[in-house]
């Protein structure tokens, strides 16, 4: 049954991705959806708007969020693709941990750079 | 009884790309896991690469690296995945929970079966896509600019 | 193709031969067969074993769709040789070979083991805790024509495999339990008067269960009988998803009728009329 919980939540984080990261494209490379998101000329992935963005505590916790959860789904669905292949027990459990490793790595890295960059945006901000 | 030679006839990979002339849901599965995996690649180094932004360096704005036409292809080809699989994602998530392939039918031939239930949910989110994608096509290739 | 009964027409059978004793791996024979209409693919192995070459073999018993023995791969398309006439399906060249993701016995015959044991290990029969009741009946188990409705679609499975050697990911992994298995377990755990589900959860739930299907459809395509495994395996997702989130209906399998004269009529059934002989 271990199977159906990682499954089940695969399904969740992608409804949750479908938004957040609907959304991370629609600011990024469908323009003119909103100003309020990039409110500096240029594009929105320009410095500018990017330490808008940075500076805003709603973007750095659902950066965050997003990074979690698409790790997650990403990550389970290569697991998945590659366990179909029919692979020796040792091998699936090397597999898991280097992605569980991978995963939390990555998490790790995204999470320490949200925040810092929160801070810097921040300091940027006010000085 | 005797251990009889066997020939082992797996497909193997040639069994997920084709193996036959197969329907349009068959195609579907593979383009998502196609799409998948190269949205997993992008995004593990995109977590790398917008992570150094906390040290300054911002690799993908215009005079840097990142910024030449052909990284820009790169993205382009990502966002049309992404397009292809979140929209494919919704079918699947309904289909998957049992919400979009009816209920149990008598078989009557000519058979109908759920592959038809859910057919106009895979057209319409196929329809989505294309909409999405032309989108951020208008972005990506620098139309209306 | 109907007003043509009387002239046949050449079609070349191009036929997957192996013979574990000689062959290191099956190779392709072609043989010439002439087609009148109606001649199903069957009758066409027939001809060939009479006429051309009588070491050929496969596997057959009803020749009408009932046994599932005859599954092959004809065009590319797993179905039953017994089910598909030729000229529908050819107009000049026929492949035939045997089905996909089994071993090759011999020529056109795969070892479908595998997948019996596989549909062994889900219980695919009524459990229930009353032993007793099981072992010295008193009694039937009351089920409604609605309750039998949402499993009935997947009782017509006839076991040909058909479904087996068009699933992707039997392609490569050798344990996922497969459509036909899944579509049987389905259509226990579903049956009012079963009360096995929950063993059966715990392997369909599996590393190699249900969740590793992944619609692409190819097995209610194929399937010759119109079971639809496909629409069996995402309820049964359903049904582990709501079981693990606790959302699942409590189940409690059918209580059972007794015998005649112990249940109550309806008031308006008229009496039998009287014997006239």
């Amino acid at each position: 049954m271990r199977e159906t919980k990682y499954w089940t939540w695969h399904m969740t984080a992608g409804v949750v991705i479908l938004f957040l990261l609907g959304l991370h494209m629609l600011i990024m490379h469908v323009g003119g959806v909103s100003t309020s998101f990039a409110p500096y000329s240029g594009e929105a992935t320009s410095k500018a708007n990017s330490l808008f963005r940075d500076s805003k505590l709603f973007f750095t916790v659902t950066y965050i969020f997003l990074l979690g959860i698409a790790l997650y789904h990403g990550l389970y669905g290569l697991r998945t693709i590659l366990f179909e292949l029919t692979l020796k027990p040792v091998v699936e459990k090397s597999i898991t941990f280097v992605l569980t490793i991978t995963g939390l790595g990555l998490f790790v890295l995204g999470t320490w750079a949200a925040i810092a960059t929160h801070a810097i945006a921040l300091s940027g901000a006010r000085g | 009884m005797a251990e009889m030679k066997r020939h082992d006839n797996r497909l193997g990979l040639w069994g997920w790309l084709g193996g036959g002339r197969w329907g349009v849901e068959r195609h579907a599965y593979i383009l998502h896991r196609l799409t998948g995996l190269a949205i997993l690649l992008y995004f593990l180094m995109h977590i790398v690469v917008t992570s150094l932004r906390a040290s300054g360096k911002y690799m993908w704005i215009e005079g840097h690296v990142l910024h030449q036409p052909v990284f820009r292809f790169g993205e382009y080809l990502v966002f049309a995945a992404f397009a292809y699989h979140a929209f494919n994602g919704i079918r699947l998530v309904l289909v998957e929970l049992g919400l979009a392939v009816g209920k149990p039918i008598e078989p009557i031939y000519p058979y109908k079966t759920s592959l038809n239930v859910q057919r106009p949910l895979l057209i319409s989110m196929m329809v989505l896509a294309g909409i999405f994608l032309l989108l951020g096509s208008f972005e990506f290739l620098g139309v209306g600019k | 193709m109907t007003e043509n009964t009387n002239n046949s027409r050449p079609i070349t059978f191009h036929v997957t031969r192996y013979n574990p004793e000689s062959d290191r791996k099956p190779y392709i024979k072609s043989y010439t067969v002439p087609v009148r209409a109606g001649m199903t693919v069957l009758d066409g192995l027939h001809y060939i074993k009479e006429n051309l070459d009588p070491t050929l073999a496969w596997r057959f018993s009803c020749r009408m769709g009932v046994c599932g023995s005859c599954g092959m791969l004809l065009n590319g398309h797993p179905t039953l040789a017994c089910n598909t006439q030729i000229l529908h399906i050819a107009d000049t060249d026929l492949t035939v070979g045997p089905l996909p993701n089994f071993e090759i016995i011999r020529d056109l015959v795969p070892d479908l083991m595998t997948m019996f044991e596989k549909h062994r290990s889900i219980n695919p029969h009524i459990v229930r805790t009353d032993e007793k009741e099981l072992n010295t009946p008193e009694g039937e188990f009351y089920q409604t024509p609605e309750q039998l409705e949402k499993f009935l679609q997947f009782t017509y499975c006839i076991k040909c495999g058909c479904c087996m050697g068009a699933c992707p990911t039997l392609a490569t992994d050798v344990h996922y339990l497969g459509p036909m298995p899944l579509a049987a377990a389905e259509r226990y755990d579903n049956d009012s008067r079963d009360d096995g589900w929950r063993d059966r959860h715990q392997l369909t739930g599996s590393a190699h269960g249900a969740f590793r299907c992944h619609y692409a459809g190819e097995c209610s395509r194929v399937c010759p009988k119109g079971v639809d495994p496909a629409r069996a395996i995402q309820h049964l997702k359903r049904q582990l998803v709501l079981d693990y989130l606790h959302l699942a209906r409590k189940k409690k399998p059918c209580a059972m009728l007794h015998g005649p004269g112990e249940g109550k009529l309806l008031a308006n059934i008229p009496a039998a009329p009287a014997k006239t002989v």
